[in-house]
């Protein structure tokens, strides 16, 4: 027998007090390390799809939803812009380097990007096997790609048009993969890269197709000539992106593109910036809450424990006159406190990561991003001392009684 | 051996107890007497260090107890030493018997004695429910169980405040025999405080007050 034994024999004692103490603080911590969790995840998933992306161009609308179908291919694009104005970009000398995207397909919901191999070389993908692509209508998938499709090299697949499974399928021209690969965490993941070409030809084919039909479903198409397209200066892309050779184009070519073009240029960092303090009230407002939660928590233990000293006053005394020190049953009443805090802090832990689990499925669904990093966070170091602090705070207030006990009259009475 | 000399306490200046002396051998036992607000309790406490006297002399084994004062160094040397029965069996409720009976060795700072807790228990009748809450066990089964507890360190001294109140007769029979039987087998002094007549026969030396 140890104190331990006798703290942790007093916590079972009082099941259902220690289970809403344990329950409280299982709650707020869960909380606030899933918040943490998910603000690491997040940022690391943003941040790591931004680096070396200064900019995007995209035809006008909102910069936000340029940013996030761009880069993250999550929302819809703003619409398309000429092939022409893209290149004359090229020639900027603060422009180092620019990657055209052309979407608007899919295929069982993963996103077709037309672009150029430099896109694969910005996000460092590496081919699991295959080759790239290298012509019209060959594509390279990304690792999440070719798991949930179970496409193989040399299989072909049909398109299906816009961003969901729902699109009217291209069904008479058809996609055939020359690699997968390997998955590095990135966008790339979730893309079925191709040529920029294979988009013109897949839509050229279409509206020849539905010009012979006498009638067109693509706005942005609407009232061209269906042969115009093969004219290099009339092709269009989606967005594009852009990195500077110095911070100096930063500071001119937005405002340059915006006032004189008839694209959009928008800043990956000010966007998601932009994004994360909007995100950040309810993030601000579901911390302060837990924090809330955490500290009726330890109103709870306070309450049990001064509850369970008053009928405990006898076997207090009881102690001290077997020969306990006061500062002994003062520590036996503490380590009931911490004990508590401690499977709180567990339990709540797990709880977080369940919370995660359940979280990015469901992202992984809506989104096809995966969240699941289970690992401690620093951040979660400073929870337990907070924990711990609530713990030893909320038992050590009633405990202190323990020193004001009078043996002989304790004793006495009853 | 304890023996007492003029011992003097006053809980405040009109409410004074002065206690006849006292001596009580080894090996021998002590029934001391006394109605309702004779100060059976506080002179128990005196005997028990719980409370300091006045004045007076208190000596254990020849040695005198204003060392072993209610502070809390002396505490351990104290619980080592006196063995203590209370009015109504009280326990560490979340602890089992056998804890509640090694709990004396380990508050007293003694290596816990399993299988001397076992042999007390089965010696006091109660081996059986060693493994049971204490508040599971009648009355008797209790104040056997605080009986094992105050022998758990072989003290000097061993001290019941109305041991038998609320028993009834062959329950108070059964644990005033097994007082006398135990504290004689490891050589302490007995004293008991009580205003239970029915163990007067069993206590052919008294004290009233």
């Amino acid at each position: 027998m140890n104190l331990l034994h006798i703290s942790w024999a007093n916590i079972k004692e009082k099941k259902l007090n220690s289970f809403l103490s344990g329950l409280l603080l299982t709650f707020g911590i869960g909380m606030i390390s899933l918040l943490l969790l998910l603000d690491r995840q997040l940022d690391a998933q943003f941040k790591r799809n931004i680096k070396g992306i200064d900019m995007v161009v995209g035809a006008k609308g909102s910069p936000l939803q340029l940013i996030l179908s761009s880069i993250y291919q999550i929302d819809a694009p703003t619409g398309n812009i000429p092939l022409a104005e893209v290149n004359k970009l090229k020639m900027n000398p603060m422009v180092k380097t620019i990657i055209p995207l052309s979407m608007g397909d899919n295929h069982k919901g993963f996103r077709i990007v037309g672009t150029t191999a430099q896109y694969v070389t910005h996000f460092e993908a590496k081919l699991a096997q295959g080759a790239l692509f290298s012509t019209t209508l060959e594509t390279t998938l990304g690792s999440k790609v070719a798991e949930a499709t179970g496409l193989k090299i040399g299989d072909t697949f049909a398109s299906a048009h816009g961003l969901d499974e729902a699109g009217e399928a291209h069904a008479d021209v058809l996609y055939k993969v020359t690699g997968i690969f390997e998955a590095n965490g990135s966008v790339i993941d979730q893309l079925i890269l191709t040529d920029l070409s294979s988009v013109w030809a897949m839509h050229e084919h279409e509206e020849s197709h539905e010009a012979s039909e006498a009638e067109s479903h693509e706005p942005h198409t609407e009232g061209e000539e269906p042969h115009a397209h093969e004219a290099e200066d009339e092709k269009e892309v989606t967005s594009a992106l852009i990195k500077f050779r110095s911070p100096m184009g930063l500071v001119a070519l937005p405002r340059q593109i915006n006032a004189n073009t008839s694209m959009q240029a928008a800043l990956p960092s000010i966007e998601i910036n932009r994004l994360f303090s909007l995100l950040g009230v309810g993030i601000d407002t579901l911390r302060a809450l837990a924090l809330v939660i955490i500290l009726i928590a330890g109103v709870s233990v306070f309450v049990s424990l001064y509850n369970s000293l008053k009928e405990r006053k006898y076997e207090m005394a009881l102690m001290l006159s077997m020969g306990a020190t006061r500062t002994r049953l003062f520590g036996m009443l503490l380590l009931e406190g911490l004990m508590l805090a401690l499977l709180g802090y567990a339990a709540g832990l797990m709880l977080s990561r369940v919370g995660l689990w359940l979280f990015s499925r469901a992202a992984e669904q809506d989104f096809h991003y995966s969240l699941a990093d289970f690992g401690l966070l620093s951040g979660e170091l400073y929870l337990l001392a907070a924990a711990l602090l609530v713990g030893v705070m909320a038992a050590a207030l009633p405990s202190l009684g323990v020193y004001r006990l009078n043996l002989s009259r304790t004793l006495a009475e009853d | 051996m304890i023996v007492c000399k003029n011992l003097t306490f006053s809980y405040s200046p009109t409410k004074k107890f002065s206690f006849p002396d006292i001596q009580c051998n080894d090996r021998e036992a002590l029934l001391i007497l006394g109605q309702s607000g004779t100060g059976k309790t506080t002179l128990l406490h005196l005997l028990g260090l719980l409370l300091t006297p006045e004045s007076g002399e208190l000596l254990l084994n020849g040695q005198s107890l204003r060392s072993l004062s209610a502070t809390e160094a002396a505490g351990v040397r104290r619980a080592r030493q006196i063995g203590i029965i209370y009015q109504r069996a009280h326990f560490v409720r979340s602890l089992s018997v056998l804890d509640n009976i090694l709990l004396a060795n380990f508050l007293a700072d003694q290596k816990q004695d399993k299988a001397r807790a076992i042999l007390l228990a089965e010696q006091l009748g109660i081996g059986e429910h060693l493994a049971k809450k204490p508040h599971q066990l009648s009355q008797g089964e209790q104040q056997r169980v605080s009986i094992a507890r105050a022998l758990m360190n072989n003290p000097a001294l061993i001290l019941a405040d109305e041991p038998t109140a609320s028993l009834d007769d062959v329950n108070c029979q059964k644990v005033v025999e097994l007082l006398k039987q135990q504290s004689l087998s490891i050589g302490a002094s007995l004293v008991v405080v009580t205003h239970d007549r029915r163990l007067t026969d069993a206590f052919p030396k008294q004290v009233r007050l």
